[in-house]
Parts: C-alpha cells; sequence; structure tokens
C-alpha cells in the first residue's frame, strides 16, 4: 500500500481519489486507512490547505466506491469533529455520501457501534448547513421508531441501534430547532411509545420508555416531564449517557502515532472504569461509618425473629373433635376456625366421617351462627354437601326424612334440598371434574327468592340438554372425550328421590305443602327436576319417571306459577332422562295425558315463562316420536 | 443471617397447675445450691433445686387457692408468698424448716402483685392493694406497721392498682412508688406525703405490669393491648412518655428487666418470651416454647455472669429456663 500521503504531494488529486476508492472497495479499507485517517487528522488539524486537500479527495471518490471510502472514514474517525475535518460538507455535495451517510448507516444498517453512530450524527450536527440533515435524520428515525410494524417485526438489536440514533440526536439539538419541531416531537413520541409499551418483550419496552423520557425531557425543559419505571441496568444507564455526555474519544488529543492513540484508548476506560470504582467505594464507606455507630452501644445481636408471627387459632384435625368443638366449645376463635376447615376435613377423611355421618349431618342441620362470620352460610352448605357426597345412603335417609319432619324452619327445609341437589350434582359428575366444579354451585340454590332467576337457570339446563340430546344424534361426538368414571349417582339415585317425592301430599301441622307452603314446593318441584335430570343413565330412572309424571299430574293446575315451571322441568327432565323405549312402553298413559295438559298450558297459561317451558316440552315430544320413527323397530 | 433462637437450657415439671410466680436465689455461695422458687394455681409453692431440676420442698399454705407472688427476703431462708386466699405469707426455711412465721391478712380479692424494697438492715417496706377498691397500703415488715395508705383523689377514676414497683434511688434515699393502674395510667407516689408525685396515661387498657430502673429513671410497662410503653421520670419528679413499641400479638402479662440493665423479657398471652434490650428497646429474640399464656418471668440473680438465667412460668404447668445473653 502506498503511503504517498506523507509527503506533500503533487499528483492529482483525483487520481488519488479513484486509487482510494479502490482500495477501499476491493482492498482491505482498514489497512489504509488506519494510516491514512490520523495522518489527515494531524494535517488537517491545522492546515486548511490539507483540509481542503482532504475534501477534494473524497469528493473525488467516483461513487461506485464512495460508500467504501464515507464508511470507512466515518468508523475510522477517532471524533465527529475530526470527521468533520476529514469529510467537509461531503454528505451536502454528494448526493451518494448523503445517502449512505443519512440513510444507509443509520436506517438500513445496525451493526455499528455507539461511537460510528456518534461520530456520525455529530459531524452532521457540527455544521449549520449538515444540521438540516440532522434534522431530517431525525425526523426518519423517529418515523421508524413510531411505526407499529417496524416494532414489531424488526429485530431488537436494530430498535436498540435506532434508538441510540435517536438519543444521540437529541442530544444535538439545538433549543430553536426543538422549538420549531416541538409538536412533531410530541406526535411520534407518543406513537411510538405506545406501540413500544404493547410489545411482549421487555427489552423493548424499556427502550421505548427510555426514548419517550428523552423525548419529553427535551421538549419540556420546564414543567413535568415523562417519567417510566423500569429497571435500570447498564443498557439502561449506557443509553441514557447516550443524552447527556459527550463521548469520550473528543476529549483525547489526536496523536500522529498509531500505537499512542490506541494506548490512550485503552488508557481511557481504564481511567473511567477506576473512577467509578472510587465512587462506590466512597459511597459505602460512610454506611459502614453509620451502622458501626449505631452498633457500638449495643453489642447484643438479634436472633432470627422471623418465625414471630400472628398467633392463629389451630382448627382441629380429627373430625370428631370438630363435632365436639362446634356443638360444645365457647372458645369462638376455634369455633370459627373449625368451621372453615370442616368441609376439607371431611374430604380427605372419607373412612372417619363415614363413621358419624349421620351425626355430623345433624349437627350441620341445626348449627347456627355464633359469631358474625364471613361466608358462614356457603360453609355450612358445604360441609353438609361433602359428608352426603362422602357417605350418601344414610344422610340422604336422614336429610329426606328431617324435610318431612315437624319444627323444621322454612329455610332449614331448602337447604336440604339444595344441599340435595349439590351433591347430586357432584356425585354424577365425573370425579376428575368435581374439583373444578365445586366453586360453581348451581345458582338456583343459592337465590332466596324463587323470581324469574331460577326459572331461567333451569331453562338454561333444559336447554342445554335439549340441545345436547339433538346434536348428538346428528352429528355424533363432536366433544372431546372425557375421562369417563362410573356414576356414583346411579346408586344412590333413588335414595335422593322416592323419600322427597313420597310425602308431599301428607300435611303435618307446621308443614304443609300442599297449602300455605307452595314456596317450598315449588322448590321441592324444581329440585326434583334436577335429581331427574342428573340421574340419566341410571337404573332408577323409569321409576322416577313414572312417579315424577304422576306427581305432575296430581300438581297440574297449581296456582303458584313457579310450581307450574317447576312441574313443566320436571316433564323436561323424563323426557330428556328416560331411555325413549322405557318412556314408551312404562308411561304410555301418562304421556299422552301430559301432552293434552301441555297443550292446555301453551294457550291458556297466563304465566310467559310456563308457555314457552310447555312449547319446548311439545317439542321434545315430537322429536322423540320422530326419533322412534326414524328407528329401526 | 440471625441465628434461629435457641432453645430452652432445660423446662422444670411437676407443678400439675398454672405457674404464676416465679424468684430466683442464686446468690448463695457453695454449698447453697441454686434455687428456684415457683407459685401455682394450686396453692403450692414449689422450691426448685437448680441442680438436679428437682422439687427439694412443696410449700402449702395458701389453702390451695393460688400463689401469684413469690419473694425471697434477704436470703432463701425468708420467703414470702402472696396468694389468693387474701394472705401474705412469711415463711421460715432455714435448717429444713417451713414454717410460716407470719402472715397479713391483706383482705384484698384482687390480683396485684406486692411488691418489697429493703430499706434497711431488717426492715422491709412493702406494698400492697389494700381492701378499697383503688387504695394501695405500704406496711413496713417484719412489723407489719402500716407506713401510709395511697388513696387516689375522689373523682380520679383510676380502678384497682394493678401492679407495684417500690424504689429508691440509693440506698437512704426517699422511697417512692410507681403503681399501674386498671385505667392504663402510671402513677408515681410520694410515700412520705402520700401525695401523686406524676401520673401519666400510657396505654388504653389496664396495665399488667410494669418495671423500672432507677439508674436511669426509665421504666416500661406493658398492658393487655399490643402496645409497650417505654417511659422516663426528669428531674422534677414527672413521668413523661419516650417511646413506645408495638407487637405482633396483644397481651403482656410480665415484664422484668434483668438486673444488669441490658435486656428485658416480656411474657406474653401470645405464649413467647420476648427479650428486647434495655437500651434502645430492640428487639433481640423471640422464645416460642410454652403452649399457653405465659404469666411470669424472672431473671436470676447469679454471681456469676456466664451462669444468669431466665425462667418463664407459663399456663400449661411448665416453667422453661434459659440462657440467653450471658456474655454480655
Amino acid at each position: 500500500l502506498c503511503l504517498f500521503v506523507p509527503g506533500g504531494l503533487d499528483c492529482s488529486i483525483s487520481f488519488v481519489s479513484r486509487v482510494l476508492g479502490k482500495v477501499c472497495v476491493h482492498g482491505s479499507p482498514k489497512g489504509i486507512l488506519s494510516v491514512l485517517v490520523p495522518r489527515l487528522a494531524d494535517l488537517t488539524k491545522s492546515d486548511c490547505i490539507w483540509q481542503r486537500i482532504c475534501w477534494r479527495l473524497v469528493e473525488c471518490v467516483p461513487d461506485r466506491w464512495m460508500e467504501a471510502v464515507v464508511l470507512g472514514f466515518v468508523q475510522r474517525a477517532p471524533g465527529a469533529d475530526v470527521l468533520s475535518r476529514l469529510l467537509g460538507n461531503l454528505v451536502v455535495k454528494n448526493k451518494k455520501a448523503q445517502f449512505v451517510v443519512t440513510q444507509k448507516v443509520l436506517l438500513l444498517q445496525y451493526h455499528h457501534t455507539t461511537e460510528v453512530l456518534q461520530n456520525l450524527l455529530g459531524y452532521l450536527s457540527l455544521d449549520s448547513l449538515r444540521r438540516a440533515l440532522l434534522i431530517k435524520v431525525l425526523q426518519e428515525l423517529l418515523e421508524i421508531w413510531g411505526s407499529s410494524s417496524a416494532v414489531r417485526h424488526s429485530p431488537p438489536e436494530q430498535q436498540q441501534y435506532i434508538s441510540k440514533a435517536i438519543l444521540i440526536c437529541l442530544f444535538h439539538l439545538k433549543e430553536p430547532e426543538i422549538e420549531s419541531c416541538r409538536q412533531e416531537l410530541l406526535t411520534s413520541m407518543m406513537e411510538g411509545v405506545k406501540c413500544h409499551l404493547d410489545s411482549s418483550l421487555p427489552q423493548i419496552r424499556r427502550l421505548g420508555m427510555i426514548v419517550a423520557e428523552s423525548i419529553s425531557s427535551k421538549i419540556n425543559t420546564d414543567g413535568p416531564v415523562l417519567k417510566f419505571q423500569y429497571e435500570e441496568d447498564d443498557e439502561a444507564r449506557e443509553l441514557k449517557s447516550l443524552l447527556v455526555q459527550t463521548p469520550p474519544f473528543c476529549v483525547v488529543p489526536s496523536l500522529p502515532d498509531d500505537d499512542r492513540n490506541q494506548k490512550a484508548d485503552a488508557a481511557l476506560p481504564l481511567v473511567l472504569e477506576s473512577n467509578k470504582k472510587s465512587h462506590t467505594a466512597a459511597s459505602v464507606m460512610p454506611d459502614e461509618e453509620l451502622d458501626a455507630e449505631l452498633d457500638s452501644d449495643d453489642d447484643l445481636v438479634p436472633y432470627d425473629m422471623s418465625e414471630d408471627k400472628e398467633l392463629k387459632t389451630k382448627a382441629p384435625v380429627y373430625i370428631r373433635e370438630c363435632m365436639e368443638v362446634l356443638t360444645g366449645s365457647e372458645d369462638v376463635d376455634k369455633w370459627e376456625a373449625t368451621v372453615k376447615a370442616l368441609e376439607s376435613l371431611v374430604r380427605k377423611n372419607p373412612a372417619a366421617t363415614r363413621e358419624v355421618s349421620v351425626e355430623l349431618a345433624k349437627m350441620l342441620l341445626h348449627l347456627e351462627e355464633k359469631t358474625c362470620m364471613e361466608g358462614f352460610v356457603e360453609l355450612r352448605r358445604r360441609a353438609q354437601v361433602a359428608v352426603l357426597t362422602t357417605d350418601p345412603i344414610p344422610v340422604a335417609k336422614y336429610l329426606t326424612s328431617q324435610f318431612y319432619s315437624l319444627n323444621y324452619s322454612l329455610r332449614q327445609r331448602m337447604d336440604i334440598l339444595d344441599v340435595l341437589v349439590l351433591a347430586a350434582q357432584e356425585l354424577s359428575y365425573p370425579k376428575c371434574h368435581r374439583r373444578t366444579k365445586h366453586s360453581d354451585a348451581p345458582k338456583p340454590c343459592i337465590q332466596l327468592l324463587p323470581g324469574s332467576d331460577s326459572s331461567e337457570d333451569w331453562r338454561r339446563i333444559i336447554d342445554e340438554r335439549i340441545k345436547s340430546k339433538t346434536r348428538r344424534f346428528a352429528k355424533g361426538q363432536s366433544q372431546v372425550e372425557l375421562a369417563s368414571s362410573p356414576n356414583e349417582f346411579n346408586s344412590v339415585a333413588g335414595h335422593f328421590f322416592f323419600p322427597l317425592i313420597q310425602h308431599f301430599d301428607r300435611p303435618l301441622t307446621t308443614f304443609d305443602l300442599l297449602r300455605e307452603d307452595h314456596f317450598v314446593l315449588g322448590r321441592l318441584v324444581h329440585t326434583l327436576a334436577i335429581l331427574m335430570s342428573l340421574a340419566v343413565n341410571t337404573m332408577a330412572v323409569p321409576a322416577m319417571g313414572k312417579a315424577l309424571l304422576e306427581l305432575v299430574w296430581a300438581l297440574r293446575f297449581h296456582t303458584d306459577s313457579y310450581v307450574r315451571q317447576g312441574l313443566l322441568s320436571c316433564v323436561s327432565s323424563v323426557l330428556l332422562s328416560v331411555p325413549v323405549e322405557r318412556l314408551l312402553e312404562d308411561m304410555t298413559e301418562q304421556l299422552l295425558e301430559t301432552q293434552s295438559w301441555l297443550g292446555d298450558v301453551v294457550e291458556k297459561d297466563p304465566d310467559g315463562d310456563c308457555r314457552r317451558l310447555a312449547l319446548q316440552n311439545l317439542l321434545l315430544m315430537e322429536n322423540l316420536k320422530k326419533k322412534l320413527k326414524t328407528l329401526p323397530s | 443471617m440471625a441465628l434461629p433462637p435457641p432453645d430452652p437450657q432445660f423446662v422444670l415439671r411437676g407443678t400439675a397447675a398454672a405457674v404464676h410466680a416465679l424468684h430466683f436465689s442464686c446468690g448463695g455461695q457453695e454449698p447453697d445450691v441454686p434455687l428456684l422458687f415457683s407459685g401455682s394455681e394450686n396453692g403450692f409453692i414449689h422450691v426448685w433445686n437448680l441442680r438436679t431440676h428437682r422439687v427439694d420442698t412443696t410449700l402449702d399454705g395458701h389453702g390451695r387457692k393460688s400463689v401469684y407472688s413469690v419473694e425471697t427476703m434477704g436470703s432463701k431462708d425468708r420467703l414470702l408468698s402472696q396468694g389468693r386466699d387474701q394472705r401474705i405469707c412469711l415463711w421460715d426455711l432455714a435448717e429444713g424448716r417451713t414454717s410460716v412465721t407470719d402472715s397479713v391478712f391483706t383482705d384484698n380479692v384482687g390480683f396485684c402483685r406486692c411488691s418489697l424494697l429493703k430499706v434497711a438492715q431488717e426492715r422491709w417496706l412493702m406494698a400492697m392493694a389494700a381492701k378499697a377498691l383503688e387504695e394501695v397500703q405500704v406496711l413496713e415488715l417484719p412489723s407489719k406497721t402500716s407506713v401510709c395508705t395511697l388513696k387516689p383523689e375522689v373523682g380520679a377514676k383510676l380502678g384497682m392498682p394493678m401492679c407495684l414497683k417500690l424504689w429508691q434511688l440509693s440506698c437512704g434515699s426517699q422511697p417512692l412508688l410507681l403503681a399501674g393502674y386498671e385505667d392504663g395510667s402510671v402513677v408515681l407516689w410520694n410515700l412520705s406525703t402520700g401525695k401523686v408525685l406524676s401520673q401519666l396515661v400510657c396505654h388504653q387498657e389496664p396495665v399488667m405490669s410494669l418495671d423500672f430502673d432507677s439508674e436511669k429513671a426509665k421504666g416500661i410497662s406493658g398492658s393487655s393491648e399490643k402496645v409497650l410503653s417505654i417511659w422516663s421520670l426528669n428531674e422534677q419528679q414527672n413521668l413523661q412518655v419516650y417511646k413506645t413499641h408495638k407487637l405482633v400479638n396483644t397481651g403482656i402479662s410480665d415484664i422484668t428487666i434483668r438486673p444488669d440493665k441490658k435486656i428485658l423479657a416480656t411474657a406474653g398471652w401470645d405464649h413467647r418470651i420476648r427479650i428486647f434490650g434495655w437500651k434502645k428497646l430492640k428487639p433481640l429474640a423471640v422464645l416460642d416454647y410454652h403452649t399457653a399464656t405465659v404469666h411470669c418471668v424472672s431473671f436470676s440473680d447469679h454471681k456469676n455472669p456466664s451462669e444468669r438465667l431466665l425462667a418463664a412460668g407459663s399456663k400449661d404447668h411448665r416453667i422453661s429456663i434459659w440462657s440467653i445473653y450471658t456474655q454480655t
């Protein structure tokens, strides 16, 4: 490589430029430029003529090699001012150079170092002619920064690069320039910050936040600035430093000798580091001293006190203990803790529960709220359901007998019904789904008022069953095959159902379903409907269906619309649960009678819900008839 | 990384009833055995041998009514005990005897522990809750003559005295009484005039226990609420609140400052014993051994600092003995 520069040459500059260009493109730019640039930098420092020579040099480089030369210069120049001296206003005069500097390096490439960016943008800012380019560059950068597709699709490294460039531009901008494009900056910032914060990568979010903060601090020098909360780490600090610090390279005087240059470069980072270290060391010292002062009085070292927490009463861990506490204890804290813990204890100890199930059910049925506890009713109910599902037959027997016994409040009787339904639901669901089903108890049971709410839910259940039935025959199994296990409700459905239906017409002194307690009757009927529908595919279903249709027939003229709705739900559940063949074999007369009644209801019933339900039932019956016709007999 | 709190050095079992009072007597020289006196709810006072960890003697002098205070008078052979049979008994335990030499009928059905102060050779002052609701009576022992009766003024509404502490700045100076009352206030009484020197409302709930450091003129009181109150006595004999410390759980039954004034211990209703530095009330340790309310705590009077012990008596019938911060 020819070292022609040292000598004062009278050769044609353009020739040199061409050589330079060719070398930069085809050869290794590093080699020649590592010598050339520092020499030129030196020479041009004070000597105007050399500056002009340099400018001519680069201006004459043919366009096709301009990029390589310019890039080489930008990369090699130790500072923006040096670059300015070397290139002059090349970017303004030469289109290709302009393109390389303003577009290619900034927008299309992103592998350059921060120093390169600083050099380049600093160069742009150093001359008034070039400042216009700086602003243009900033606008373009902001446009990209604010474009949501760019944020989404460009790699994080490029986004970081662009953010750095923006920050450096901001650093170089002067007050009047900011003033002129304040509005633009603001709009771009708003858009940009939005896209960045939308990103799912924390790095991108943070970049957006830092840039937005910087822009905001620049445009609102007085008044509130945007402030985000993000993790401060090296990257963030580096980015932020671009906004305030001048790069350290500018401070280093250019040395003719390359080695010395390199050493200075190496020395500077070391100096910086040691500064940092001493600073942190200094900051640590005062803390230690402070601590020492505090401790000099007390030489007593505390022990670990992390276990010292508020005292909580422990709930008993045995079922029998729970029963004792709930029936006898005066300790209200323990009582509350027991009530809270009871359901899970019952579920965890099924064997122990079975031993005392009926007593436990009795105790729970009579359990009154002792203290003002949150969720007492729910807790008691869940405990009752747990007991009933653990030991269904005896407890169901107890509960159903109590339903028709003397001296219970209406609330207690309805509790019994609710508990039966909840337990039946739990038992009839496959075990693996049980866990999730706990939390959503069917709404109608919890409702205190009958209202349209509960009938809504009945309707919903029935509608679902209707839909699921028809779909199944049309398409086959469209749902994913769920894990199956034996239906536990099968063996106990009868125990739940028949005792309830047995005595409905036998009045007691305090409880007469057919007269004043028709609200409970309504609830009973709805309960029977649910039990009926849950009993699908069990052995007892046909008998249950028959009994239920008899009940419906007996009560069909009841004046309370809630009761009638319940009866209609019963009919639906019978139609849906009992297999079609059995319906026709065993219950033909009942079906025909029911059908005629349904027709009546559709036409004459004052209650809209009843009419709708009756219509649905008629449709169901039609469907079933059609189904029968299509089945091979 | 702080160490976990230490375990008790040993645990004394065998009282078969809740322990309400504890008092060490370990200052004697060889061949004297270090002793711990404990008063229980079943009316017995047990004398524990701290070498064998067994009961050496059992004293039955309060008709099976709970003993809620025990203190030695000068040596381990003279014991004073207070029980719910409305009596304060003085015992002679020398040479293996276990007899009640004298008793004072307090006529008071409360729980206020009496306070003893030695004023001269063979002369003690004892403050106790008197018959009338709000009064405190100070007797001279062993003569049992009444020194004064401290009556709060009419309308003061202090309630029952809950805890008492007789103290004097130095031997021979004026004895004073600090009394904590049911309404949460601590009152400083002048015994010679029988008048209130200063009154300070420290708590919203009754003051359950208090202790006073006469050197620093600083005291601490605990109540049935969650706050410990530290108050100081200035030159004008006025009580001022110095600081308060919030606890995790409510209820303090007993507070005692170690004789070297470095640490103090509180007995809590939450079954825990808490140790604090006395200088700044820096929490030092939480000793969690008992399974029921801790009724009393007491520091030993060992001459050798490394042998010092802390005892705690609880409703769970156990007395735990701890060796903590003995190096200072």
